[in-house]
């Protein structure tokens, strides 16, 4: 029996991006609203989720080539990194800066090296979660 | 800055051989390796002029400043020594291994990755100031011996030396932190500079004899001292270039640093001096003893390592005792601690070439069996000539350097008749005695390594091999280190002024204040003097017992092996952990995981409960309890249904759709209790989760109706009941009775000025307790992998049978 | 409501230890998802409700809900994901090579190497 999936199909297209675009905004917003890497990082998860059980798994493979155990790793090292960073400039790890800045576009921002971790956050939680379930759906 | 960070130079360098390894195949990854050892060599001699004149250099990195803990670099001439023969050394024996270990067989990363790691942690060793780094650099140089003991891990043998090795000098690592320990909480800070300072307070602590002992157990476990240098003859199952490195010139000698290094604080303690001197003079007899019933040439090798060790470490013992002479520098104790320093120096030079020498024979015969070889001398000429050059620097004959180093170790032992007190009286002539007997058997030793290895009749059948020379490449190394040997002997006081002298300065910081003040001159000649005697006695003797060896070899074999300590270790490994320790767990351990459970969910309660009861914790109030609320009420009463559902569903389905329910209701739940991350969090994780059972819903079993046994039922019923009323009485107990205040204010005042956030929940994610958060994800980048490699790697179960090839 | 919750916490507990306690391995991962969600709301509930706003910055606010329990409430969720992900798979591994879900049969062999 073969499921005609053509509306599923044609909207998760679209979903994908928005809700993408969403894990964006609540990982960016995250230090001052809810959200941050974790949410975020769930939140494309599931985007991508959505995308396979529209389609099937060897598309979205096509679709998105990454091998997520080097997102899991990049995630790592970004967080780690951030952490040690201190240390060389001779401050106790894991000490943060921040100040704010005046950019054109975007007006008064804070740029802060905590975002920096939560970018690492981010990309270890899609990595684990696109591997586990990649993993899974792959197996026979 | 950059003195800390040379420290870590090899340990990043190490990050990139798995590169180098596996794209270009072409060239040897030794030559990159080697590119390390190098640099490092160089950048220390840049050191020696200003040290050698009395300098220090030191430079610090925090770590844990909160707790004293930082990375030091501390540079003076004991350090500096240390650090250009770790460098030095391993120059050599990478340079070495590159001939050794072939491109093609062997998994040359993994051998070089733990190279690297342990010339770090070597570094580390000797260049820490900071008692709690030092502490760190030495159990990693115990785990990379480990790593390099059982390189070749598929022989069984490798396996058993690479545990007894890590067994024992683990061990002996944790009592000295206990050590460490002490005398910090005695003098107040980790630094080794600054207790040395303080030295003589220090020693009116009742705990100081403890630290002490704790200490020497230390270094006298990673030193191979009595009795605990059994693991070092097991050890040369590592590569032999491994051996030269770690078990001859550098790991071992990181017991003979601590004792040196604390000598200054230990010094005026009779304990020690009895204590280093007489286990080291011990372990000089009975390593030397035992040299002569091994076969393998790399075991003589280990035992005569053993008996060197324990040479330098009583000559540091002695040392000791000018703290207790008045104007020790001008008398005959002056000698011991330069002659521990000095022969330390030496016996890097010949030891690891002779370590070299018999990996060549190994590699170009295929045997290490002394009873198969033999006559080697006219087919390995340039090998032979550097047996010899190393055995007679071993026996301490002239022109080598083990002969100026060895006269001054007997004429430190001699030193010791000398003093009067703490008994030294009535025991101190026992010293040179011991000596000179176990110098006898170092110079018989010596002869029977080079001798039945290399003259005598060639039995060309019982190699495995065709014996030839080795390649140049691997004659590089000793060749260079025998030169040094011969080249010690006629610049000696070059060699001490440079090195020796600024490290004894460290040792003996109570004797001098700067090495222009050691007035110590090696010359070969010292006109007639006891020394001389002694060691002519040496060679006379060890001549006629050399030549009539095969006549009482047979004494070797009259102690029967049920009473060495090795047996000791087996029985301690074997019957006593591995026999009836599983004995009595097995009463409990019976293999059910179910039973284990019931042990864990009974022992809970059972400690909760009995802790609420005995304590009086229990308490109940209603006070400051937020009002009950409608919509909490009935997703309670949908969390129960949720349940119920999940506990008594018959099919598989409908118990994961309960609990996705039960999952969305506590994301609702998150929402009314005010806590916005949370219930978005959940909200999509309970999503993906459903994904996910659903997806492997393929794979998973049906429930099965097999009904349980009544009376376990009921056993299950009770043990849950009991575990739900506890966390009923915690969380009531909990919420009733608030004894400190919640760390939470603090985060809230500061989270905008401090941390420049706004989302206090997401600020202590990622900022105040960014530890957390940095394991966790960690964590769970461990599950994501292990879950890609419990579907992707599938090993039958017969690839997995690798045992001995 | 924190007494409510209290109850309702250990019969969340109750039902997972249970669950955890039967023979098929299935059941057992369902009870480790349900242990995780008491664990949860444990958390939350030890840590009261008190508070009448979210714990996020916000104009002319002082009373906050303590964020503490919150933030170590997330990270247990994230792990808890992962830990019954990988249960799962450990599970159907398991069924695969022994051909058997029942806990009573999946015994250490007796003389393990």
């Amino acid at each position: 029996m073969k499921i005609n999936n053509v509306i599923l199909q044609f909207t998760a297209k679209f979903v994908f991006f928005i809700i993408f675009f969403f894990a964006v905004h609540i990982f960016f917003a995250g230090h001052y609203t809810p959200g941050g890497g974790f949410v975020g990082g769930l939140v494309t998860a599931s985007a991508i989720v959505l995308l396979i059980i529209a389609f099937d798994l060897n598309t979205v493979q096509k679709l998105l080539p990454i091998n997520y155990i080097y997102v899991v790793a990049v995630g790592l090292i970004l967080a780690l990194g951030t952490a040690a960073f201190s240390m060389f400039v001779g401050e106790p790890f894991f000490t943060h800066f921040f100040d704010y800045f005046y950019l054109p576009l975007f007006g008064k921002t804070s740029l802060h090296t905590a975002a920096l971790f939560d970018l690492g956050v981010y990309l270890v939680v899609v990595g684990v979660t696109m591997t586990i379930i990649q993993t899974i759906g792959e197996d026979e | 800055m950059l003195q800390v960070l040379c420290l870590f130079v090899p340990l990043i360098a190490a990050l990139f051989i798995p590169f180098f390894f596996k794209k270009i195949r072409n060239v040897h990854t030794g030559w990159f390796v080697l590119i390390v050892p190098l640099l490092l060599v160089i950048y220390y001699s840049t050191y020696i002029p200003s040290i050698s004149k009395g300098g220090t250099v030191i430079e610090q990195l925090p770590w844990i400043p909160s707790l004293g803990i930082s990375f030091v670099s501390y540079l003076d001439g004991l350090s500096l020594l240390f650090s250009l023969l770790i460098t030095g050394i391993g120059s050599l024996v990478v340079l070495y291994s590159i001939f050794y270990l072939d491109r093609k067989k062997e998994q040359l990363h993994n051998f070089y990755i733990y190279l690297l790691i342990f010339m770090s942690a070597m570094l580390g060793v000797v260049q820490s100031d900071n008692m709690i780094t030092l502490y760190l650099f030495w159990e990693l140089t115990s785990i990379s011996s480990f790593l390099l003991i059982g390189y070749w891990f598929n022989r069984d043998k490798s396996r058993f030396g690479a545990l007894k090795s890590m067994m024992i000098t683990v061990a002996g690592g944790m009592m000295m932190l206990g050590g460490f320990v002490l005398l910090s909480m005695m003098g107040g800070t980790f630094s080794i500079r600054d207790l040395i300072e303080q030295a003589p307070q220090l020693a009116t602590n009742d705990t100081f004899v403890i630290a002490l002992v704790l200490i020497l157990l230390g270094a006298f476990t990673k030193s191979a001292q009595f009795p605990f240098y059994i693991w070092l003859p097991d050890a040369m199952e590592a590569p032999t270039p491994v051996s030269a490195y770690l078990h001859s010139a550098t790991m071992v000698k990181a017991g003979i640093y601590l004792v040196a290094r604390f000598t200054p604080i230990f010094a005026l303690s009779e304990i020690w001096i009895w204590l280093v001197a007489g286990i080291g003079l011990l372990t000089l007899f009975w390593g030397s003893f035992f040299a002569l019933k091994q076969t393998d040439l790399k075991g003589i090798l280990a035992y005569s390592t053993v008996s060197q060790l324990g040479l330098i470490m009583s000559l540091l013992g002695v040392g000791a005792i000018a703290y207790h002479v008045d104007g020790a520098a001008d008398t005959v104790f002056k000698y011991a601690a330069f002659a521990a320093i000095f022969h330390l120096i030496n016996h890097a030079t010949f030891k690891g070439s002779l370590f070299m020498i018999a990996g060549i024979v190994d590699h170009e015969t295929g045997t290490r069996d002394i009873r198969k070889l033999g006559g080697l001398m006219s087919l390995m000429p340039v090998s032979f000539t550097v047996a010899l050059i190393g055995s007679f620097s071993m026996a301490g004959l002239p022109p080598f350097n083990g002969f100026l180093s060895k006269e001054m170790f007997l004429t430190g032992m001699l030193s010791v008749s000398e003093f009067d007190l703490f008994n030294f009286a009535t025991w101190g002539p026992l010293f040179p005695i011991i000596a000179w007997v176990a110098s006898v058997f170092t110079f018989i030793y010596s002869f029977y390594f080079v001798f039945k290895t290399f003259t005598g009749k060639l039995n060309k059948e019982a190699l495995p091999k065709k014996p030839h020379e080795a390649p140049i490449g691997m004659l590089i190394s000793p060749v260079i280190l025998a030169s040094l040997v011969v080249a010690i002997f006629f610049i000696p006081n070059v060699i001490t002024d440079l090195f020796v002298k600024p490290a004894v300065v460290a040792i003996q910081p109570f004797l001098y204040t700067s090495p222009n003040d050691v007035h110590i001159h090696v010359s070969a000649w010292h006109g007639p003097t006891p020394e001389l005697f002694m060691t002519i006695g040496i060679i006379v003797l060890g001549l006629l017992l050399f030549f009539t060896l095969s006549k009482w070899q047979k004494v070797y074999n009259v102690l029967p092996e049920r009473f060495t300590i090795n047996r000791l270790y087996d029985y301690t490994m074997n019957e006593l952990l591995g026999s009836w320790m599983t004995r009595v767990s097995g009463l409990y351990m019976t293999g059910s995981i179910r039973k284990y459970l019931v042990y864990m969910f009974t022992a809970i309660p059972v400690i909760v409960i009995g802790t609420l009861i005995f304590k009086n914790a229990f308490a109940f109030s209603f006070n400051g309890a937020s009002p009950v609320n409608l919509y909490g009420v009935i997703l309670v009463a949908v969390l129960v249904i949720g349940t119920i559902t999940t506990v008594f569903a018959k099919s598989r389905i409908t118990s994961i759709v309960a609990l996705g329910a039960v999952g969305y209701t506590v994301s609702l739940f998150f929402v009314i209790f005010n806590a916005p991350d949370l219930a978005l969090t959940q909200l999509v994780i309970e999503t993906i989760s459903v994904a996910l059972f659903l997806m492997a819903f393929y794979h998973l079993p049906r429930f099965s109706k097999a009904e349980e046994r009544t009376r376990f039922k009921l056993g299950r019923a009770f043990v849950s009941i009991a575990i739900g009323a506890m966390v009923t009485l915690v969380a009531l107990s909990s919420h009733s009775q608030k004894f400190i205040a919640s760390i939470s204010e603090y985060y809230k005042e500061t989270v905008y000025s401090e941390a420049g956030g706004g989302n206090i929940v997401n600020v202590i994610l990622v900022d105040y307790r960014g530890f957390d958060t940095l394991f966790e994800i960690a964590v769970l980048a461990i599950a994501g992998i292990s879950i890609y490699a419990m579907i992707k790697l599938r090993l039958s179960r017969k690839e997995k049978n690798y045992e001995n090839k | 409501m924190e007494i409510v919750m209290a109850f309702a916490c250990g019969f969340l507990f109750m039902s997972a230890v249970y669950l955890i306690l039967s023979k098929s391995l299935l059941r057992i991962i369902i009870g480790t998802g349900l242990l995780s969600h008491g664990a949860h709301l444990l958390i939350l509930t030890m840590g009261g409700f008190g508070g009448s706003n979210p714990p996020v910055l916000a104009d002319g606010v002082t009373e906050y809900v303590d964020p503490l329990p919150q933030a170590l409430i997330l990270t247990a969720i994230v792990i808890s994901f992962g830990v019954t992900a990988f249960f799962l798979v450990l599970a159907y591994r398991a069924y695969q090579e022994l051909k058997t879900d029942d806990m009573t049969q999946m015994k250490g062999s007796e003389n393990h190497e």
